[in-house]
């Protein structure tokens, strides 16, 4: 085996694997397609939590306007009410993926303003303020969602339904959860590799040396929080039509989902770009049992989980492995420079 | 929203109202503040689980008040309660997190906190509660300005607590150690002093302050296994405006916020009350960061 086909096939067996999964079995299309946001959460929080040391918990922000703004394009431009209600047939097929893209695109288009703006408030905080700050601004968001008559308020907004038989659904927004997050995690790897990547390393190292090296930090940071939001936003339109319901609780769940992001990178390992991969996946699986065995009590299973992982495992599996075998991340020990450091 | 400041301006005495409310619940988030500020100051973390003492506060309150116990001299009980908890998982697991990165200690109190709400939704329903005390009200400005008696029987209890913590702090052996370990821990194990146990009393204190708090909410306004997070965040909020260890800022802070929250309820309605408060945090840690700024640029 060549070099080459070593470090193509793992993507290659992946990438069919999550071609055929929800032929595979088709029962657990909806758990699938949400393993796969679940990857793309963990991935999109790596890039600045990880990658760029800004732990944020506000990421669900972006995610709920993904759940929103096609909602509110498919009412306003595309559907009259009376159409949701009437539950008897599905929409005209083209009017609901028109809808569904343009909404997508707007979507994407309004996080990434979003963030831009709102980053560039925030994103000059430094450690557990911006934490804290970002766990304000996920819940404000909710808060103010629950209020707001235009989107529905408490009551929440539907979707339409999905054209085509049942379980469709299912499959389409598999697709399109597998396709986002695929791109997503090979714009990163490319992303990670560039010269982005090592200014935000930079940052996340010392972030006032690389100030001084000339390095416009702030850019640097609105930029990355930017490739978050286009990420999550469509993720979140995606989810939002899946579930069909749009309520606070879905598109703004900053104390679950938002803390659940951070939770998946750490167990994976943060700062690495598998590590948040490797975390979701145990993570997902490991909820969807808890959810079946130990109902009710998930949540709290849940909240011990956070702290056992936290206290006794901050470095995540892929820390872990990386210090037991350095060689394998291509990291080399001189001996030389070993003996003259200490 | 306009017809509100309208109704404010038409009838000044609405305003009155909404101040005196305002003060009195201001003085319980002063409790839960000081108690943050206590933590973060001594022990260098943020607790994020510092609503959920003051929620299930309330609810030691809120069954002995079932039991038959009069609220009221629930309080040192739930604040006992609350020592307890707060000794045991400092025990468990705070002291892992005390020397580690402040990352850590946020996301393991956000487990502490998650599992403490999910306990209390499972194990005390998710039902809003609230404790009688069975004391009337104060009319004032001829029956226009409302004031219940429990209101400020809890506005004085808070203001007695902190004055207690604080001579506390101040005079007793232990206190002084809380404060020797807060500026130099490791200056203070050198003198002798046992920091792993004053780390332990500082944490379980201000579950105890908490707890104390807690048990005031329940029975002026009401609790939910849900409401913690909105106490940890005004806390955050207050002890950023108030600057760590300035205990006069802390109540002042905490006034005004409970008082600007009240306006805010009613000039943007009720169901905005919430997103005010979350709002008006991230802008106050922008303004901060601004005015942080302008000091560094003055500084070359």
């Amino acid at each position: 085996m060549t070099m080459a086909t070593r470090t193509v096939l793992p993507y290659l067996l992946i990438g069919l694997l999550g071609l055929i999964a929800p032929y595979a079995a088709p029962a657990f299309r909806v758990q699938l397609a949400l393993l796969w946001m679940m990857i793309l959460f963990a991935l999109t929080w790596d890039l600045g939590g990880g990658q760029m040391g800004y732990n944020s918990f506000g990421n669900v922000l972006f995610f709920g306007i993904g759940c929103y703004v096609p909602a509110v394009i498919q009412r306003d431009v595309f559907f009259r009410v009376e159409e949701y209600t009437f539950l008897g047939s599905a929409p005209p097929a083209v009017k609901y993926f028109a809808g569904f893209t343009l909404g997508l695109a707007l979507a994407v288009g309004v996080a990434a303003v979003v963030a831009a703006v709102v980053g560039s408030g925030i994103l000059g905080l430094r450690g557990h303020y911006f934490a804290i700050c970002t766990l304000g601004v996920s819940v404000a968001a909710g808060e103010i969602a629950s209020g707001w008559d235009y989107i529905g308020a408490g009551s929440g907004m539907v979707a339409p339904i999905f054209p085509g038989p049942p379980g469709q659904a299912g499959l389409f927004f598999y697709y399109v959860l597998f396709v986002l997050t695929v791109i997503c995690f090979f714009t990163l790897k490319w992303l990670y590799g560039t010269r982005f990547g090592l200014a935000i390393n930079a940052i996340r190292d010392d972030e006032d040396k690389a100030e001084a090296m000339g390095l416009h930090t702030t850019r640097y940071k609105i930029v990355a929080w930017c490739v978050a939001a286009v990420f999550l936003a469509p993720a979140g339109g995606a989810f939002g039509h899946l579930n069909n319901f749009i309520d606070r609780d879905v598109a703004f769940p900053g104390a679950t989902v938002g803390v659940w992001m951070v939770l998946m990178a750490v167990l994976g390992g943060k700062g690495t770009l598998w590590g948040p991969v490797v975390g979701a996946t145990i993570f997902h699986v490991t909820q969807e049992l808890f959810w079946t065995y130990f109902l009710h009590w998930q949540r709290v299973a849940l909240g011990l989980l956070i702290v056992v992982i936290v206290v006794f495992f901050p470095l995540g599996i892929m820390g872990w492995l990386r210090e037991r075998w350095p060689e394998k991340f291509g990291e080399t020990v001189d001996p030389v420079t070993l003996g003259e450091s200490r | 929203m306009l017809d509100n400041l309208f109704l404010l301006w038409n009838a000044p005495v609405l305003s009155v109202q909404l101040l005196v409310d305002g003060i009195l619940i201001g003085a319980i988030f002063a409790l839960a503040a000081y108690g943050m500020a206590l933590v973060w100051g001594v022990m260098d973390i943020i607790n994020i689980a510092q609503g959920e003492f003051v929620m299930l506060g309330g609810y030691v309150t809120f069954f002995l008040a079932t039991a038959g116990v009069h609220p009221l001299y629930t309080v040192p009980l739930a604040a006992a309660a609350l020592y307890c908890l707060g000794w045991g998982l400092y025990r468990l697991v705070v002291f892992r997190i005390v020397d580690q990165d402040m990352f850590i200690s946020i996301l393991a109190t956000f487990g502490i906190s998650i599992s403490l709400q999910q306990l209390a939704n499972e194990l005390f329903q998710a039902d809003v509660r609230t404790a009688e005390s069975g004391l009337g009200s104060f009319f004032l400005a001829d029956g226009l300005v409302v004031v219940s008696q429990i209101k400020v029987v809890a506005f004085f209890s808070a203001l007695a607590l902190g004055a207690g913590l604080f001579l506390f702090l101040k005079t007793s052996r232990l206190g002084r150690a809380i404060r020797a370990t807060a500026q130099n821990a490791r200056a203070a194990r050198i003198m002798g002093i046992d920091t792993d146990r004053v780390f332990a009393t500082t944490f379980a204190l201000n579950a105890a302050i908490c707890g104390a708090a807690g048990s005031l909410v329940v029975m002026t306004w009401l609790i939910h296994p849900y409401l913690g997070l909105a106490y940890t965040l005004r806390s955050f909020m207050i002890v950023t405006v108030a600057g760590l260890g300035n205990m006069g800022g802390v109540a002042f802070a905490s006034l005004g916020l409970g008082a600007a929250e009240n306006f805010a309820g009613f000039i943007l309605g009720t169901e905005y009350q919430a997103a005010f408060v979350f709002s008006l945090l991230v802008v106050i840690l922008m303004w901060r960061n601004l005015r942080l700024g302008r000091q560094r640029k003055h500084l070359k």
